[in-house]
């Protein structure tokens, strides 16, 4: 048995020590409206796309 | 004249009854029979579940809208299918059970000409014990189940603001689920939540999945081109989690669930225990238990379903390795070999085979998480049967019309925190949903058309994708130019 409450182990002795992370630009990036705006733009147009092939089957 | 009867009104059954009317002439009936009064837009139902939206904001009565339309609806539980019709008549027909309050229980036959199976599946709880609201986990799985998921969470909260730590799980409950995917928005807007209420710093949170690797979603994972790379889901979904400080635990079969404890089986046959205060877990699904009997009363179910419960439709069962199963397995039409005039849609068919590889722990529970067919291909399925029955009323002698998953791509946005301005969501997009390695020999999948991409813009998406599939349901005008 395992895994009972022993406390948050150091972040390096985690799994997510060997996860890669976002650097601080590209979660600013994420969130800044003027980008988003045009992700938003870019990812509907990538996602009609995709549903317009769906539906020729 | 003849009549259609669609068996369940969730996205698949819905869309499929939605359509069948619109394109039938008035002569023609279309009936819904649906054991609840409500239609439910499920993919909400996580942000009911984080207290973010009342579940009215995600459900409507059917009965109405059905009225404004001209489908019958009968609020009844189907248990019978009877395709030969039966000593007193030769039609075919189906016996329902109303779930109407004041007439519970009674009996009705409904005669049909061409059937839609699109019941969905059975919420499969009683597959791990403890496992479920009436146990010691929660779901989100229904807007009443997110309703107390949400509950739950508030007297979390409360605790934690009280300096009490608590010690949430999330992700799936059995070795054979589905709908990783929800659970991972689930575990994703958790978080943001208890980020929102000031109390992250007192929680722990911890996934649980029978995932072989994070980011596989029962579709085998994906690959991304992101950064100069192709990239698998896995490094995406760890990249989240990471970020988020949330800890995780895959290959994981839950065995069962006791107060406060999750007893798991790992995939290399470690037997585990988690302590929780707040557990979320998926149910794996079977099929909601139709029976099917020939003219002479005989039952014929193992002819018409799988032992597992989903509709038998036209795809190839033939059982094979694992490595030897190919996009071309998969259904086209969702036609039933053994009767023309029924069709499956959405959860209801039985898929061929696993999209993920299927694995065992050495005591043989299964870490095999089952196939999605949810959301948009539930839709497009629905859809296409709609048009091959009107068809097939108008005189065609069989379906053409196509919906192959392993032809189809899905767009999906996972919220990953709703807030207008500082939330986000994952936005990803996969073509083919059943990779094809024929065609697409290195991947299975199109890398153009899969992508993936957190965002602020796709939480905007997922608003939006709110109000217009709620708008659609609802069968507002021009519902029928909203895609699916």
């Amino acid at each position: 048995m395992s895994d009972t409450y022993a406390g948050e182990p150091p972040d390096r002795l985690k799994e997510s020590f060997f996860a890669t992370k976002p650097t601080g630009f590209t979660r600013f990036m994420r969130t800044f409206i003027p980008w988003q705006m045009v992700r938003f733009a870019a990812i509907n147009l990538k996602m009609l796309r995709l549903i317009v092939r769906s539906h020729r089957g | 004249m003849s009549r259609v009867v669609v068996l369940g009104a969730g996205v698949a059954g819905h869309t499929a009854a939605a359509f069948a009317r619109k394109w039938l002439t008035a002569s023609d009936e279309v009936i819904v029979v649906s054991p609840k009064p409500d239609y439910n837009w499920i993919p909400s139902n996580i942000w009911v579940g984080v207290g973010l939206m009342p579940a009215e904001r995600v459900r409507f009565p059917l009965a109405p809208v059905y009225a404004r339309h001209g489908i019958d609806f009968k609020q009844a539980r189907a248990t019978e299918i009877h395709p030969e019709g039966g000593a007193s008549t030769a039609a075919p027909y189906l016996v329902a059970e109303s779930t109407r309050t004041g007439d519970e229980g009674e009996r009705e036959d409904i005669r049909y000409d061409f059937l839609i199976n699109a019941t969905g599946p059975k919420l499969n709880f009683g597959a791990t014990e403890g496992l479920g609201p009436d146990g010691h986990t929660l779901s989100v799985c229904t807007d009443s189940h997110a309703v107390e998921a949400a509950k739950h969470l508030d007297t979390a909260v409360e605790r934690m603001k009280r300096g009490e730590r608590q010690r949430f799980l999330v992700g799936t409950g059995h070795g054979g689920c589905t709908c990783q995917g929800a659970a991972f928005e689930y575990i994703v807007n958790l978080e943001f939540e208890l980020r929102a209420r000031g109390v992250r710093d007192r929680a722990d949170i911890w996934w649980i999945s029978n995932e072989y690797e994070l980011g596989d979603f029962g579709m085998g994972g994906l690959h991304l081109k992101r950064g100069g790379y192709i990239t698998p889901s896995k490094i995406f979904t760890e990249s989240l989690f990471a970020e988020r400080n949330i800890r995780w635990i895959t290959r994981a079969h839950v065995r069962k669930v006791e107060p406060g404890r999750a007893q798991y089986e790992t995939l290399d046959g470690q037997q585990q225990e988690f302590a929780f205060d707040f557990a979320m877990l998926l149910p794996p699904f079977a099929g909601v238990g139709l029976k099917v009997f020939d003219k002479a009363g005989a039952d014929i179910t193992a002819k018409v379903f799988q032992p597992n419960g989903f509709m038998k439709v036209d795809a190839d069962y033939t059982p094979r390795p694992y490595e030897e199963w190919t996009a071309k397995d998969w259904p086209k039409t969702y036609q039933s070999p053994v009767y023309p005039n029924v069709f499956a849609a959405g959860i209801a068919f039985a898929p061929p085979h696993a999209i993920s590889r299927p694995r065992q722990t050495p005591s043989g529970a299964p870490i095999a998480p089952a196939p999605p067919r949810t959301g948009m291909p539930s839709a497009m399925i629905g859809k296409a049967v709609a048009r091959n029955v009107v068809d097939m009323v108008r005189g065609e002698a069989g379906p053409r019309h196509t919906a192959s998953m392993a032809a189809m791509g899905a767009a999906c946005v996972a919220s990953a925190g709703a807030n207008p301005f500082t939330g986000t969501a994952a936005s990803m997009t996969v073509f083919p949903i059943v990779p094809d390695f024929e065609r697409y020999p290195e991947y299975g999948r199109d890398l153009d058309q899969t992508f993936g991409e957190i965002g602020l813009a796709g939480h905007w998406i997922k608003i939006l994708l709110h109000h217009l599939f709620i708008y659609k349901a609802r069968l507002r005008p021009g519902w029928s130019l909203i895609p699916e």
